[in-house]
């Protein structure tokens, strides 16, 4: 999936109120044929029409289509599947049942997966943001060593993971047993228990620059006269990370951490076999070609998405107003 | 890489300095790692790869570099990959532009709901309107004779949707950032609104726009789900095609390595050489 940027839009939203420049829209332009108050609109047109088409459109048919029998009797003629009203759901949602059931343990290891992945490529980024400030000897070099990751097309470290985590002939193993004896045999990085890990380590190596890369570019706008007042004030380094570095980047990281959360909830290009819920409604639908049910499914994780991201912002926004 | 280094230099105590240097290096294994595994991977004959791991190359060969081009189309995959990418790339880049000139210029009603509901297609799962997609596009095509499925045409107007919200958030940011006054200059000397997008306020975004060229191109370039089911054997991309190195009974490990370095070198080339482009992009308008 593509970089879910979204959400910030409530504090984008709130930035866009009156401004000194915006009354000349009103003025009357000779070259302008179209009445006036169109041309914005004629603007956004393109990429609404987009949106619609692609976004927009596409979900909700999919919502429509949670709501039918829809297998591979229908598949081929889709709009004359039987509707099913909420069987769809309950099916999902009966969590003693054979799918509920896989359908929530799958929920509950992507929520511990994107738990230690986020909070570690956060922590990565903001820890080499920090030392990365000042100027030194091969900081350019650095930077353009760590953004490669994030550089790297998908497939392609998902590829290279996927060798690496080789039980025969991967370098992680070699590592491990042969160098450093830690196991006592070889261990399963692909599937198995320890596919967990490898997912989060995979995920952590491919999303931790981009907090980086967000949070240099957020320490930029960090006036420099507040770190010279407070080193004045005889702060030192550590004292100025606590008191100014961080909580400059409070708002930043509202929007960093959500980001890499949705990003990371719905991550479905992964080397081992780790149950994500994408993979996991992905193979519900293909597999057994039962596409209501996986709508069903991907209708609930939505859901889910949009609660979280809705309490996160509000909860968030006050603690910022109250600090701030 | 120009780095604005903002902050002058200071005399730091050691333990910052020796936190910088251990952190900073183990960091620096953790990302170089398999960068150099997919390297060394790709200088092996296949034997050295399928037995155990050696960190260096025994016998050195360039082998892999030629035989990746016949053991799968790659290079019809590189120009599909290409033409999708590119194609992408510029409409995003056009219609984000206009849009994010309505949304910094103009004051109008739904502007908010415009803003927030395009951002928050950020949040779908590609796996809700995968299917939905597919089936539309190959209604579209019975209905009109457009061939979008299996089409690049199809694929390109799918990515070029993916990047289009950041996109248009970054850019909207980033013209915030450009003095009205510029433009109103020039709508005071008879210029419309478009002539007033082109002459100045374009000009004036170019970074940031350099910066959402870079980040739609990569979007286009990575993407898996929705090419390994729009796409035919003709309009195939890298991204599905890779995994043609891996047979029913053996992975060609030393041809897949060769192959991803090879279609990974434009885009991490090109990022790393505009990324300075982002950071001022996100700084000026995003990031604040």
């Amino acid at each position: 999936m593509a970089v879910p940027t979204g959400t910030t839009a409530p504090s984008r939203g709130e930035g866009q109120g009156p401004r000194p420049g915006s009354g000349r829209v009103r003025e009357p332009r000779r070259t302008l044929k179209v009445g006036r108050g169109a041309v914005p609109y004629l603007l956004v047109l393109p990429a609404l029409l987009l949106e619609l088409l692609i976004h927009l459109v596409p979900m909700v048919v999919g919502i429509v289509m949670s709501f039918k029998e829809l297998t591979q009797f229908y598949i081929r003629n889709w709009s004359q599947a039987p509707w099913k009203g909420l069987g769809n759901y309950r099916v999902a949602v009966d969590f003693h049942g054979a799918i509920g059931e896989a359908l929530l343990r799958s929920f509950g290891i992507t929520c511990a997966f994107t738990v230690l992945a986020v909070g570690l490529s956060w922590l990565f980024g903001t820890a080499a943001a920090i030392l990365m400030q000042d100027a030194f000897r091969g900081r350019g070099f650095l930077r353009a060593l760590f953004m490669t990751p994030y550089a790297l097309p998908v497939y392609a470290s998902v590829i290279i993971w996927a060798f690496m985590l080789q039980h025969d002939n991967g370098l992680v193993n070699h590592v491990l047993h042969d160098q450093l004896h830690l196991s006592s045999k070889p261990a399963f990085w692909l599937i198995g228990d320890n596919s967990f890990v490898s997912l989060v380590v995979v995920s952590v190596w491919r999303n931790w620059p981009f907090a980086l890369l967000i949070l240099m570019a957020g320490m930029q706008n960090i006036p420099d006269e507040l770190y010279e007042a407070s080193a004045i004030d005889g702060a030192g380094v550590w004292q100025q990370i606590r008191r100014i570095t961080l909580p400059s980047l409070r708002p930043i990281n509202q929007v960093l951490v959500l980001v890499l959360f949705l990003w990371t909830f719905n991550d479905f290009n992964v080397p081992a076999a780790g149950d994500l819920i994408s993979i996991h409604i992905y193979q519900a639908s293909f597999l057994t070609w039962n596409f209501g049910s996986g709508s069903a499914m991907s209708v609930l994780l939505l859901l889910f998405l949009l609660v979280v991201t809705s309490v996160y912002l509000a909860l968030t926004s006050m603690k910022r107003r109250s600090h701030v | 890489m120009s780095s604005p280094a903002h902050r002058p230099p200071m005399a730091r105590p050691m333990s910052f300095v020796w936190t910088r240097r251990i952190v900073l290096t183990l960091l620096g294994i953790f990302a170089a790692l398999p960068v150099y595994v997919m390297l060394s991977t790709s200088l092996k004959p296949l034997q050295d790869v399928t037995e155990k791991f050696h960190w260096f190359p025994h016998r050195l060969t360039l082998r892999p570099y030629v035989d990746i081009w016949h053991t799968v189309p790659l290079a019809r995959y590189f120009v599909n990959s290409i033409i999708v990418s590119a194609a992408a790339t510029g409409l995003s880049v056009a219609v984000a532009i206009f849009a994010a000139y309505a949304v910094s210029r103009y004051r109008f009603k739904g502007k908010r709901v415009f803003t927030i509901t395009v951002l928050s297609t950020q949040m779908f799962p590609g796996i809700l309107f995968l299917l939905p997609l597919f089936l539309i596009f190959v209604n579209i095509g019975n209905v009109t004779g457009i061939a979008l499925y299996g089409s690049r045409a199809g694929l390109i107007i799918t990515y070029l949707t993916f990047s289009l919200p950041f996109s248009i958030w970054m850019l909207a940011g980033y013209m915030d950032s450009i003095p009205r006054g510029l433009d109103e200059a020039a709508l005071v000397d008879g210029c419309g609104p478009l002539g007033a997008l082109f002459r100045v306020v374009i000009p004036a975004a170019v970074p940031g726009i350099v910066a959402v060229a870079v980040y739609a191109f990569m979007t286009a370039w990575s993407e898996v789900l929705f090419a390994s089911v729009m796409t035919n054997d003709t309009t195939r991309t890298l991204a599905v095609g890779l995994r043609g190195y891996s047979t029913q009974y053996d992975v060609y490990w030393n041809q897949v390595m060769a192959a991803s370095l090879v279609v990974s070198v434009p885009v991490v080339a090109g990022f790393l050489l505009l990324q300075r482009y982002l950071v001022t992009g996100l700084t000026a308008g995003a990031v604040k």
